[in-house]
């Protein structure tokens, strides 16, 4: 059992556990602080996985940036109890199955392919996610769908600001 | 490389642990007598006006979040260019000049809309019209 | 499996001496703060414990220690109890990538100043680190229950973001100067007085700001303005749990200083060329005076932002979102374009 093993296993179990109560908790900023938890034990995983940039932005961005604005939501719009929250969940229930039904099919049939040989995980990845390597990638053979990121930024900017007006008048 | 982080890791854990352990220290050594008065919500020794802080609040800060999550997330494209960019030449720098000019329209955009415009307290400045008819009603009384 | 035990062992000794100078750099700031204060303000400041008043904060800590905890009736007992942890541990976990000094040889065995400083992505795990920092402040004013807290915390995150952005910005200048996002590696290009503050002086003056507004000091303190918020997002908070709060202000501001010294004032190189004093490369002296140089720079760093604490009033709160998004943010803007084009001319 190597070092990055247990690393792994640990981080985990964390990470379920801090999901399990994400969706359990009463309190929605108690939820809100173990999904944030959450995101560190993923910044960890990526960390074995030696993609040192992705973890950082899954904390800088998801951690830091996302859920501050989560827990604004929470603090400003103030549902308090869940009670509130319980009125059209029956549509999210059929939805929620059926992404899970998907996702453990994805599962089986990752497991199955790579036990039977038919795909394998790429050599360079490691090296493929450096600060260094995706810089050189994303602005030599993607650009296009970079300067279509700062388009999709822009829209994503006028949409927020014109849908909050709406909804403060 | 991952060594690295371990001991990142490490100094995080024993970090935390320092600050519980100074807290736990202070819960063993300090007095502990409650009473109902001093259990009670500060502000500034009246009873509570208006119940609970819990209520909505302006939607100013929730839209400062947004704009900041947007700009956050160009931060994080920026990144990786900047690393590099001495490597990738003259192509590059102009491809970032125009996605950082767009986000500049988007930032232009919401400075004219005025939703990074906080409101100007207005300063009250009585004059002297005002002054005599507060007087004449406070002696009116 | 003796190699790992090696690498624990320095690794918590390490641990160890930062957690103490960290203790000891926020002590030693608190006395310097009131001392410096007293005389800017024509007082004596604190003079009863020990002579010249030195004893004063070990005396204060005590006291912290020795107060009963109050946490209001209507709070949310495990947040309330959560947000001071989080402050201070978000404070130190920044010190894990800062070098202190170059490395020196012991033992057979390379040692580096600093806990880790050669993580390659240093400033991504700062950057990452400083945006978290926010839970603490919001938490603390959201689960006290009280309004004056729940506007300071809302106060300060909403600040705090604002000028994260500034900050996150004009760090990308230093980036693109070194090519690197290597603590290490960045204070290593600045050797032989080229340092970032003379390459990168408007990213210099907005980095100090975003710093001085990250760290909720004066002129930025709008989140404790005692005179309209009592004591802001710790108004609910005693004894203990107010000292890790207040350790976290002072752990700040070193931490701050720490990073203004490393990117844009040369970290740990020394003003002169060691060799002309007779210290060899990779010696244990060489590096004890890199250490030296550093905590000179953070000591200096931190009677800057005590002076300009004393001597500046408070801004209103709309001058300060202008100052954030309609100056800075620009500027910081502007400070990368205007830095490439500048590389790639000369």
């Amino acid at each position: 059992m190597s070092l990055t093993f247990i690393f792994f296993t640990v981080l985990a179990i964390l990470a379920i556990a801090s999901a399990i109560v994400t969706i359990t908790a009463r309190n929605p900023v108690i939820s809100a602080l173990s999904l944030v938890f959450h995101f560190f034990m993923l910044a960890g995983l990526y960390l074995t996985l030696n993609a040192q940039f992705i973890a950082a932005i899954q904390i800088l961005v998801y951690a830091g940036a996302i859920m501050v604005l989560v827990i604004f939501v929470i603090m400003l719009l103030n549902l308090g109890d869940e009670e509130k929250l319980k009125e059209k969940f029956n549509l999210r229930k059929v939805i929620a199955v059926l992404l899970a039904s998907v996702l453990i099919i994805q599962f089986f049939l990752i497991y199955l392919l790579t036990r039977s040989g038919k795909i394998e995980i790429a050599e360079n990845t490691a090296k493929l996610s450096t600060v260094q390597s995706i810089g050189q990638v994303l602005f030599s053979e993607y650009l296009l769908p970079f300067e279509a990121i700062g388009l999709l930024l822009l829209a994503a900017i006028i949409g927020a600001i014109v849908l909050a007006k709406r909804k403060l008048t | 490389m991952l060594s690295d982080f371990g001991i990142v890791l490490l100094f995080l854990i024993t970090g935390f642990v320092f600050v519980a352990l100074g807290l736990i220290t202070a819960a063993i050594i300090r007095p502990h007598n409650p009473n109902p008065v001093k259990q009670s919500t500060y502000e500034c020794g009246e009873e509570l006006i208006s119940g609970s802080p819990w209520i909505k609040f302006n939607i100013r800060f929730y839209v400062v979040a947004l704009i900041f999550l947007l700009f956050d997330v160009e931060i994080v494209f920026l990144l990786p260019w900047a690393v590099v960019f001495q490597q990738l030449g003259w192509f590059a720098f102009i491809e970032m000049a125009v996605f950082v000019l767009i986000l500049l329209a988007g930032l232009a955009y919401v400075w004219a809309k005025g939703d990074i415009e906080w409101e100007k307290p207005k300063p009250y400045i009585p004059s002297l019209k005002d002054l005599v008819v507060e007087r004449k009603q406070h002696f009116a009384e | 499996m003796e190699e790992l035990g090696w690498i624990l062992l320095e690794a918590l000794i390490k641990a160890l001496v930062i957690f103490t100078l960290i203790l000891l750099a926020a002590a030693t700031l608190v006395y310097i703060e009131r001392k410096f204060s007293a005389f800017i303000q024509n007082r004596i400041g604190p003079n009863r414990a020990g002579p010249k008043g030195l004893l004063q904060p070990f005396a204060d800590v005590l006291k912290l220690f020795m107060k009963e905890d109050i946490v209001p009736d209507a709070a949310n007992k495990n947040l309330h109890r959560l947000a001071p942890i989080i402050s201070l541990g978000v404070a130190i976990a920044v010190y894990a990538v800062i070098p202190l000094g170059s490395s020196f040889e012991l033992a057979g065995r390379t040692i580096y100043m600093g806990v880790a400083p050669n993580v390659n992505i240093g400033i991504l795990f700062i950057l990452a680190m400083t945006s978290v920092g926010v839970y603490g402040i919001t938490l603390a004013g959201w689960s006290s229950n009280n309004k004056y807290s729940l506007l300071g915390g809302l106060r300060s995150s909403a600040q705090m973001i604002s000028y994260e952005l500034s900050m996150g910005l004009a760090i990308m200048g230093v980036i693109m100067v070194s090519g690197s996002l290597n603590l290490n590696d960045i204070v290593i290009h600045q050797s032989g007085w080229k340092w970032n503050v003379l390459l990168q002086p408007l990213g210099f003056i907005i980095f100090l700001v975003s710093a001085f507004a990250e760290t909720n000091r004066t002129p930025f303190d709008l989140p404790e303005a005692e005179p309209e918020l009592v004591g802001g997002y710790n108004t609910e908070y005693t004894g203990m749990k107010f000292g890790m709060f207040f350790l976290a202000e002072y752990g700040n501001m070193a931490t701050s200083s720490a990073l203004i010294a490393t990117l844009y004032l040369g970290g740990w190189q020394l003003p002169f060329n060691p060799e002309w004093v007779g210290l060899q490369e990779g010696s244990v002296w060489l590096a004890l005076a890199q250490f030296a140089s550093i905590v000179i720079k953070i000591l200096l760093l931190s009677c800057f932002f005590i002076w300009v604490r004393w001597t500046v009033p408070r801004f209103r709160y709309d001058q300060l979102m202008n100052l954030g998004w309609r100056v800075l943010l620009p500027l910081a803007l502007l400070n990368v374009i205007a830095t490439g084009a500048v590389m790639f001319l000369i």
